[in-house]
């Protein structure tokens, strides 16, 4: 008897929107010296608000606002009294967790259920976690010397230049403001322009915090305004997260100055089945390795790897879970898989999977009625590809995922590594020793092992290779932003 | 690994040795218990409202082994049980029935002549229930008992000790012995087998897919979780592994099998994660009182509370709904 679940949509009543957004520089909400640009929600293409396009004078406004803020108070203030800030922003999110939620599921498409219990969570806890470290600095980067001597104490480096993308608009900010803020520097941040709406919010979060004004400021654009304020010469820092195209331009922006830079960029993340793998997690980390956020993951694990002897069960549960998911309404409390954020992302996932079907690839898509209006993609299998196709050496960024098997440990490994991106992989086998082996041989910033797609404040995440450098999370995420 | 596609002369040849019945329930895909938790709990936070919730209130209802075992169990009781497994909501005649009244073998004819022919079924715990201690003749005759009184439903205990020490030949032969005192002479079922793991005393999910393979080559009409004598009873992870186990075993046999979860259930909350998670791991074929039964007393109470909840708009206090 069939069990059709009835629509259980999350209230959107709970999030108060203003028709239009100004930046958030010095402490408040300014009017932007350029245009504006929508933003708008990408599973109904409704506009939610009118958000300004910083240009290169309110990217130097925001500098210098950033500037005074760290001369006069942030990097003068000890590190107990910055903790206290940050610990106050924490608690404000968490209080206005579902408020945030349903915002960022609005702007950016995801699923109310991710946004609830992973998203905004983890944002709470990456600044809780980086709250801690502020008055311990001295034991994250010790300054002491072989011979016993002590060198210089650890110290901020100045303004931050923060650019992050569209996939997890609030926790990347999170990311990239806890670290800074508690190391003493103060930032200027850019969200990108298709989901800039919770940052905005993180704005008026600071206002309630009674954060110093200048020490965080936010500013709204697209590319141009990235471009700014990446080239602005009074910026000692500068973090990105977002594509490797973009990371190089920048890396090439920043090169011959004395700023410093971390890149996170895109990955191809081999996921690795063994034959003797606990089956039904496996493919459960398959799914939420890959249909997790639609695919809009930088570690996502886009590239199956099976061990031949298990390809045809493998493949069978595979798709009786994909058939499970419920592909829609991103406010609806039990859909698993929700909008592709953007036109042009709708645009790029299309061409990409029209090509793996040109090269020979098998296609496979869940059975799905999407909706009329806005942009959706169901989810998707590639079998029979082989590491030659476009779909397993570029990065879909999608509900994608291809399918390649292997028959030893060493033929795996060399699948797994020859790809220009090094960010995740995910091992799976009841086997200890090749987990470890295994996690020694990959060529990525992160190795999960029966698990996939986990992520703690406590634990550093990022590249090898073509997917950036430098750590961010954990002790070694506080190294970007200290000056030793 | 993959389980092994089998058939019936296959089916044979494995549990033929006991090393040959050892090597493929020690084959059979490991469990990840941090993955098979999240899983469940995943499910758990499905959220089933209006129409859907008054669907699954109904089916959940009428999927009840409506139980009582007890030493100070009474005659008296168990006619109550049975006229409350009938019509669960005496104001309301849209309230399905019950599946079965469960109860111990001595009280099978109280509950057989209550329930008539109401289609509510008789089952009955068998084999030295709950803890399976005792000679095989013992648990044969107590099953034999409990038929010829009119059930019509078995509950058995399997040997745990047998199982956690190896010897799962000795499990499944019992098993088989017991799905034997359960048919005719002429080989019909004269009643349904249900084969209690005790999952609370296997410890480990490995061990609950491998008693349910277990149970399943021996026969096993359902594989049921637990007695309720025993702590943890059912749980949201460990009825996942078991649904995992007959959904393979069906794909690999074509037979179906069904899954009872047992003791702790309380709440129509509970009950509705439940069904979801049968709806997603098995599909609906299970989503029926033939494939799917809770083992409870107190569950049926919330579900009624819950039923009126839905009709009416307000909760009715305790005191409209019956004590069993």
């Amino acid at each position: 008897m069939a069990f059709d679940y009835a629509p259980a949509p999350e209230s959107r009543a709970v999030v108060d929107l203003a028709s239009s957004y100004g930046l958030f520089i010095g402490g408040e909400f300014v009017d932007g010296s350029g245009s504006s640009f929508k933003s708008i929600s990408p599973a109904t293409e409704e506009v939610l608000a009118e958000v300004a396009e910083a240009t290169e004078a309110d990217a130097d406004k925001a500098v210098a606002a950033a500037r005074r803020a760290y001369a006069r108070t942030w990097s003068t203030m000890p590190g107990s009294e910055r903790a206290k800030y940050l610990y106050r922003i924490a608690r404000i999110i968490q209080e206005r967790s579902r408020e945030l939620a349903v915002l960022e599921s609005l702007d950016n498409g995801k699923p109310i259920r991710e946004a609830r219990d992973v998203d905004v969570p983890l944002v709470a806890a990456y600044f809780f976690y980086y709250a801690g470290w502020a008055d311990k600095l001295e034991y994250a980067a010790p300054s002491w010397q072989p011979d016993g001597s002590r060198g210089s104490a650890p110290a901020p480096l100045g303004v931050a230049a923060q650019v992050i993308p569209w996939n997890f608009p609030l926790l990347m900010l999170a990311w990239k403001v806890a670290p800074a803020l508690a190391c003493g520097n103060t930032v200027v941040l850019k969200p990108a322009e298709t989901t800039a709406l919770t940052a905005l919010f993180f704005g008026e979060i600071c206002q309630q915090a009674d954060l110093p004004p200048g020490v965080v400021n936010i500013i709204t654009g697209a590319g141009e305004t990235g471009r700014a304020l990446v080239a602005h010469p009074d910026v000692d820092k500068v973090a990105f997260t977002g594509s490797t195209e973009v990371g190089k331009e920048i890396a090439r922006a920043v090169a011959g100055t004395k700023k410093s830079l971390t890149l996170e960029l895109g990955g191809k993340a081999a996921n690795i089945v063994f034959d003797d793998a606990p089956i039904d997690q496996a493919v459960e980390g398959v799914v939420n390795g890959i249909f997790f956020n639609q695919g809009h993951v930088c570690c996502a694990g886009s590239r199956l790897l099976v061990q031949e002897s298990v390809f045809d069960d493998v493949m069978t549960r595979l798709k009786r879970r994909m058939k499970t998911l419920r592909v829609g309404d991103p406010l609806d409390k039990n859909t698993d898989v929700g909008a592709i954020n953007s036109p042009q992302q709708l645009a790029k996932i299309q061409e990409l999977t029209a090509v793996g079907e040109a090269e020979g690839a098998q296609r496979w898509s869940a059975p799905c009625d999407l909706p009329d209006r806005g942009y959706w993609f169901a989810p998707t299998v590639f079998t029979e590809v082989s590491q030659a196709h476009r779909i397993a050496r570029e990065e879909i960024f999608g509900p994608v995922l291809s399918v390649l098997t292997f028959r030893t440990p060493a033929e795996a490994v060399e699948k797994a590594n020859n790809t220009p991106f090094g960010l995740s992989a995910g091992v799976w086998t009841d086997k200890g020793s090749l987990i470890l082996w295994m996690a020694n041989q990959l060529r990525a910033g992160v190795v999960w092992a029966n698990t996939f797609n986990q992520f703690d404040p406590t634990s550093p995440f990022g590249g090898y290779k073509e997917s950036g450098y430098g750590r961010e999370g954990g002790r070694h995420g506080l190294e970007a932003y200290l000056a030793h | 690994m993959a389980a092994p596609v089998l058939s019936a002369p296959d089916d044979e040849e494995l549990v033929s040795t006991p090393s040959a019945l050892r090597r493929f329930l020690r084959g059979l895909p490991g469990v990840d218990q941090v993955g098979c938790e999240a899983r469940a709990a995943t499910l758990a936070s499905r959220s089933i409202k209006t129409t859907a919730k008054a669907q699954a209130l109904d089916l959940a209802v009428s999927m009840i082994d409506l139980t009582t075992l007890e030493g100070q169990d009474t005659t008296g009781k168990v006619r109550a049980l049975c006229a409350k497994a009938q019509r669960p909501d005496p104001t309301d005649p849209s309230c399905p029935s019950v599946a079965a009244v469960c109860v111990y073998p001595d009280l099978v004819s109280a509950a057989r002549t209550a329930l008539g022919n109401s289609g509510v079924a008789v089952a009955s715990v068998a084999t030295a229930f709950p803890s399976g201690r005792a000679a095989l003749e013992v648990k044969l005759r107590d099953t034999a008992d409990a038929i010829a009184a009119g059930a019509t439903e078995i509950d058995m205990v399997i040997d745990r000790g047998a199982f956690l020490s190896g010897d799962f030949t000795k499990v499944h032969e019992e098993i088989a012995a017991v799905r034997a005192a359960c048919a005719t002479s002429d080989g019909q079922a004269a009643a349904h087998l249900k084969v209690i793991l005790e999952t609370g005393e296997l410890m480990t999910y490995d061990n609950v897919r491998r008693a349910s393979w277990l149970a399943m080559l021996a026969g096993a009409d359902f594989i049921k979780t637990s007695t309720g004598k025993v702590q943890p009873a059912a749980t949201l992870p460990v009825t996942l592994v078991m649904l995992e186990a007959v959904r393979d075993f069906a794909d690999a046999t074509g037979r179906q099998v069904g899954v009872k979860a047992a003791g702790g259930i309380s709440t129509a909350k509970d009950a509705i994660r439940y069904l979801v998670m049968v709806n997603e791991t098995v599909g609906d074929d299970w989503l029926t009182p033939h494939l799917f039964r809770f083992g409870a007393s107190r569950l049926l109470n919330d579900l009624l509370m819950q039923r009126s909840k839905l009709a009416t708009g307000r909760y009715a206090g305790h005191d409209y709904f019956t004590l069993d």
